[in-house]
C-alpha cells in the first residue's frame, strides 16, 4: 500500500512539472492558436542558465529568481523578432519555424554547456518533509512550487488590468485594439511569460534526474498529453491533465508496462483523447458551420 | 465652431479594391452626425477608415490636429470611441470586465468610477447583470454594453455602427433615446452609421448621404428630411 | 493568421512566355536529360562515401515523396514519418538477419507492413485536424526510439545493441562494388516511386486528395470519400517510409533504436518544406539538403573547435527559419517564380 502511494505521490510530483508546461503551451495557444513545439527547449535552455548562475556562486532562491527573469525577457524577444515576422504564414511554416527554434536551443545548450550530464541539486532540505515516508522533500518542495505558480497565473489574468488585458487580446483582437489594447505587445508579454513559467518547470525537473539538453524532450510529450486531456484552449484544464497524466504514467510505468515505454503511454493519451472527444476534459466543444 | 473631426479626400482599400474614392465630412462638436445609405455603399468603411482599421488614404484631422498614420490603438486614445457593427462584445469575459476594458487606457481611477456609475445609470439592466457572461445577454444588451463600454473611455467622438442591428423596434426606441441623453448631458459627439434613415434623421443634426464610396448629399438633418426628392431617390420611402 | 491551405500548388498551365527563346517544355526536357546523365553517371565518378551520401538522398526522396503526398497534397501534416522509416528498416533487418530472407524480397514485405501501420495510423487520426495532428505524430516521433528499445522485443530488435546486416553485392557479377550496387538499386526503385506518385498526382486520385486538402467539405458533397482517401494517403505514404527505411537498413547495413529518434522526422518535414510542398520535383532539392547540410553544418562547427559538436544543430536551425522567411514556397516555389521574374527582366531590357 504504501508503494502504491509513493508511486501516487511522485506521480503529482512530476505531474505538477508537466502541469506547470502544460499551462505555458495553452497559454501560448489561447493567443495564436498555435502550440510552441519548441516549449521544451525554451525550459532546458533556461534551466541551463540557472545552473550557470549557481555554479558561479549565486545563491539558489535568487538565481531561481534572476533566471525567470531573464526567460521572461527572452521569451519576449523571441516574439517580436523571430515569430512576429511569420505572423500570417501558414501553419507548416511556422511548424518549421518552431522546429528550427527546437533545434536552435538543443544545440546551443550543447555547444556552451556540453552534453555531459550534469548535477542540479534540490534547493529543499535532504530530509522528507515531516518525516514523511511517501514523498522525498523535493517533489513536496515540487509540488508547493506548481500550486504557488498556478496560483499566481490565475491571480494575474483574474485580478490584474494587464491580465484582463491579455484575456481580452487573445480573444478578440479586434475589439481589443479599439478599446487601445496594444495586441502585439500583449502576445510578446505571453511568450515572456510562458518561457518564464516553463523555466519554473525546467527548474524543478532537473534535481530529478540529471540536467542534460534532451532532458525536456520527454517532459515536452507528457505536457502535451496533459494539455490535450485537460482542453488545449482551457488553462486550469491543462494543469489538471498535466497532474492527472503525471499519476497515470507513474502508475503505468510501475504496475502495467514498465519504466522504459512510459512515454507510449502519453502517445496512447494524446491520440486516444483526439479520437473520443477532441476538446479534452475542459475544453470547450468547437462546431464550425459548413 | 471649428469642427471636431474633418476629412478631405478620405479614400479606403480591402486589399486591392478601393472602396472609399474620396470622402468629404465634417462632424461638429456636440452634434450629432448621421451617414446613410443604401448596403455597401461604403458608410461602415468610413468608421473602420477613420480608426485605421483598413488601408486609407487622405486627410484626417481631429481636435485640430491630424491623425496621421496613427494606429487604431493610438487613435482611441486621442477620444474616439468606435462600436463596431456587429458590436465586437468580449462574450467570454463578463459584464463588468467588459466595461473595465472601456477605460483601459485611463489612469484616473476616481473619474473611472464616476464614470462606471453613469454607465449603470443609462442602463441599468447592465448593473443587474454586471458578472455574467457577456456572451449570455440578449441583442439588445449586448448593445448597450457595446455603447457603455465605449463611454467608458470618455470619448470626445463616439462612432456608432448600426447600433440598430438586428433588434427589436422597441429596444431600438429605447437606445436611440438614451444616444441622445449621452449626447445632452456628457457632450459626447456622435457619428453614427445607420440603415433606418428615419431613426437617424430624428436623432442627428447633420446627416450625409453615402454612394458607392462617395458623399452624394450633404446637409442638415431637417433639411433631407423634408427634402421629398432625397427622401424618394436615396432613401425609398 | 491564414488557414492551412499551403501556399505552392502545382501550376495548372505552362508559361506562355518563351524564355532565351526556349520554350519551357524545352527546358523541363533538357533539366530531365540532365539528371538522368548525372544520375546514372554519378557511381563512376563518385567515391565510396560520396556515392554512399547520394545513395542516401535517393533513399530519402523516397521517404520525402512519400510524405509529401500525405501533408503536401492532402495537407495533413506528420512530424512522426520516422516511426514509418523505422518499421520499414527493422523489417527488413530482422528478415535478413533472423529469417535469411533475400534484401530484396523484403522491400515488398517492408512495404506493406508499414502500408497496413500507415492506414490503421490513419484512422484514427481523421479525426484530428492540422496542428493536433502535428503534435500526436510529433509525440510518435519522440516514443519510436522508446519502443524500439524496449527490452520485450529484445530477442527480435537486438535491443539497443541494434541490428547488423552485411552488404550484399552486385548480382549476375557484373563489374560493379557494392558501393556502386546499392547505388543503382536505389535509383531503380527511386524512379519506380518518384514515376508512380507522379502518376498518381496527375490523375482523378491526385485531385482527389488535393480537393480534400483545400475544401474537405466541398470535395465530400461531390461525392469524395473523404475517410478512405486520407486513410490511404497515411498508408501510401508510410508504404513510401517503410520502402526508403528497408533501403537504408541495407545501404547502412546497421539498425539501431538511435538511428530512429526525432530528428529524423522532422528532417522528413524540412525536407519536403524546403524542396517545396506538393511539388514532386522539390523533394529532390529537399533531399539534397537534409543529407548535406547538416554535414556542412558539421563541417562549418570544426571551425569553432571540438566542443563545437552541437553547433551543426543551431546552424541548421537558423538556416531553416532563414529560408522560410526568404522562400516559404520552398526551392521549388522560388523556381516556379523564377520563369516570370526571368522573363519580366529580359522584356524590361528589350524596352528599356
Amino acid at each position: 500500500m504504501t508503494a502504491f502511494a509513493h508511486q501516487l505521490f511522485s506521480g503529482l510530483a512530476m505531474g505538477g512539472i508537466y502541469a506547470i508546461l502544460a499551462l505555458a503551451l495553452v497559454m501560448i495557444y489561447q493567443a495564436t492558436h498555435l502550440v510552441n513545439f519548441a516549449q521544451g527547449e525554451m525550459a532546458m535552455f533556461s534551466t541551463y542558465i540557472a545552473w550557470d548562475l549557481i555554479d558561479r556562486g549565486m545563491p539558489y532562491w535568487a538565481a531561481f529568481a534572476l533566471t525567470i527573469v531573464v526567460s521572461f525577457l527572452g521569451g519576449m524577444a523571441i516574439e517580436r523578432l523571430v515569430i512576429r515576422p511569420f505572423a500570417n504564414a501558414p501553419v507548416l511554416t511556422i511548424i518549421i519555424v518552431f522546429i528550427g527554434l527546437l533545434l536552435i536551443f538543443n544545440s546551443v545548450a550543447g555547444w556552451q554547456y556540453s552534453y555531459t550530464i550534469k548535477t542540479f541539486d534540490s534547493p529543499f532540505p535532504a530530509r522528507s518533509w515531516f518525516g514523511n515516508s511517501f514523498m522525498s522533500s523535493h517533489e513536496s518542495g515540487a509540488i508547493l512550487v506548481t500550486f504557488a505558480v498556478l496560483a499566481l497565473v490565475y491571480a494575474f489574468f483574474r485580478f490584474t488590468p494587464l491580465g484582463l488585458a491579455m484575456r481580452a487580446a487573445a480573444q478578440n483582437p479586434a475589439s481589443s485594439r479599439l478599446v487601445g489594447i496594444r495586441v502585439g505587445w500583449m502576445l510578446a508579454i505571453g511568450w515572456g511569460l510562458a518561457a518564464a513559467i516553463g523555466s519554473v518547470a525546467g527548474m524543478m525537473a532537473a534535481p530529478i534526474d540529471y540536467l542534460d539538453p534532451n532532458m525536456m524532450l520527454g517532459i515536452l510529450i507528457y505536457a502535451f498529453a496533459g494539455a490535450v486531456l485537460g482542453g488545449i484552449d482551457n488553462p486550469w484544464g491543462a494543469a489538471f491533465g498535466g497532474f492527472a497524466v503525471g499519476v497515470l504514467e507513474n502508475i503505468a510505468g510501475a504496475y502495467f508496462v514498465g519504466p522504459e515505454i512510459k512515454l507510449s503511454v502519453a502517445l496512447l493519451i494524446i491520440i486516444g483523447v483526439l479520437v473520443a472527444r477532441p476538446s479534452g476534459l475542459f475544453g470547450r466543444m468547437l462546431v464550425t458551420r459548413v | 465652431m471649428p469642427a471636431l473631426l474633418e476629412a478631405r479626400g478620405l479614400k479606403a482599400y480591402y486589399g486591392p479594391v478601393q472602396v472609399l474614392h474620396g470622402i468629404d465630412i465634417d462632424i461638429a462638436e456636440g452634434g450629432i452626425t448621421a451617414l446613410l445609405g443604401a448596403n455597401g455603399a461604403g458608410k461602415t468603411t468610413i468608421l473602420r477608415a477613420l480608426c485605421a482599421m483598413v488601408r486609407r488614404e487622405g486627410a484626417v484631422n481631429f481636435a485640430g490636429r491630424p491623425l496621421g498614420a496613427r494606429a487604431t490603438e493610438d487613435i482611441v486614445r486621442l477620444g474616439i470611441a468606435h462600436v463596431p457593427d456587429g458590436r465586437g462584445t468580449f462574450v467570454d469575459l463578463t459584464v463588468e470586465e467588459n466595461l473595465r476594458l472601456g477605460a483601459y487606457t485611463r489612469a484616473d481611477r476616481a473619474a473611472v468610477a464616476e464614470d462606471f456609475a453613469r454607465v449603470y445609470g443609462y442602463f441599468p439592466r447592465l448593473e443587474e447583470r454586471r458578472r455574467q457572461q457577456a456572451g449570455t445577454l440578449s441583442g439588445g444588451e449586448q448593445q448597450m454594453l457595446a455603447i457603455s463600454r465605449a463611454l467608458m473611455l470618455r470619448p470626445k467622438l463616439l462612432l456608432l455602427d448600426e447600433p440598430s442591428f438586428g433588434l427589436a423596434p422597441i429596444i431600438v426606441k429605447d437606445i436611440f433615446r438614451i444616444l441622445r441623453a449621452i449626447n445632452r448631458e456628457s457632450q459626447v459627439s456622435m457619428l453614427i452609421v445607420e440603415q433606418n434613415a428615419n431613426l437617424a434623421l430624428d436623432l442627428a443634426d447633420h446627416a450625409y448621404l453615402i454612394e458607392t464610396g462617395r458623399v452624394a448629399v450633404g446637409g442638415a438633418a431637417s433639411a433631407i428630411r423634408g427634402d421629398d426628392a432625397v427622401r424618394r431617390c436615396y432613401l425609398g420611402y | 493568421m491564414t488557414p492551412m491551405t499551403i501556399v505552392s500548388r502545382e501550376p495548372a498551365a505552362l508559361p506562355a512566355k518563351p524564355i532565351l527563346g526556349l520554350d519551357a517544355r524545352l527546358w523541363r526536357r533538357a533539366a530531365w536529360a540532365l539528371l538522368a546523365i548525372t544520375a546514372l553517371g554519378l557511381p563512376f565518378v563518385a567515391s565510396g562515401y560520396h556515392l554512399f551520401q547520394f545513395s542516401q538522398v535517393l533513399i530519402y526522396a523516397i521517404a520525402l515523396i512519400g510524405l509529401n503526398l500525405l501533408t503536401g497534397y492532402n495537407g495533413q501534416i506528420s512530424l512522426g514519418h520516422g516511426a514509418f522509416f523505422a518499421i520499414g528498416g527493422y523489417t527488413t533487418a530482422i528478415l535478413v538477419t533472423k529469417l535469411g530472407v533475400p534484401y530484396w524480397a523484403t522491400l515488398p514485405v517492408a512495404g506493406a507492413i508499414c502500408f497496413v501501420a500507415g492506414f490503421l495510423f490513419g484512422l484514427p487520426a481523421l479525426r484530428l485536424g492540422g496542428l493536433y495532428l502535428a503534435l500526436a505524430t510529433f509525440a510518435l516521433a519522440v516514443a519510436t526510439p522508446q519502443l524500439l528499445n524496449y527490452k520485450g522485443f529484445d530477442a527480435w530488435t537486438g535491443g539497443s545493441q541494434g541490428l547488423l546486416l552485411s552488404k550484399p553485392y552486385a548480382p549476375f557479377a557484373l563489374p560493379l562494388s557494392p558501393d556502386q550496387w546499392l547505388y543503382f538499386f536505389c535509383l531503380a526503385c527511386a524512379a519506380l516511386f518518384f514515376w508512380a506518385a507522379a502518376n498518381l498526382v496527375r490523375g482523378r486520385i491526385g485531385r482527389a486528395i488535393v480537393a480534400i486538402r483545400d475544401h474537405p467539405i466541398a470535395a465530400e458533397t461531390m461525392g469524395v470519400n473523404i475517410s478512405f482517401y486520407k486513410a490511404m494517403c497515411f498508408g501510401v505514404s508510410a508504404l513510401y517510409a517503410g520502402v526508403a527505411g528497408a533501403l537504408a537498413a541495407i545501404v547502412v547495413g546497421f539498425v539501431s533504436p538511435d538511428s530512429f529518434g526525432l530528428f529524423l522526422s522532422l528532417s522528413f518535414l524540412v525536407g519536403i518544406v524546403v524542396g517545396g510542398l506538393a511539388s514532386i520535383w522539390g523533394v529532390l532539392f529537399g533531399a539534397l539538403f537534409i543529407e548535406f547540410i547538416p554535414n556542412y553544418a558539421d563541417q562549418l562547427s570544426d571551425l569553432f573547435g571540438e566542443s563545437a559538436k552541437a553547433l551543426p544543430g543551431a546552424i541548421y536551425g537558423v538556416l531553416l527559419i532563414g529560408l522560410m522567411y526568404v522562400m516559404p514556397g520552398g526551392v521549388a516555389g522560388a523556381l516556379r517564380s523564377a520563369p516570370r521574374l526571368f522573363s519580366r527582366l529580359f522584356s524590361r531590357a528589350k524596352h528599356g
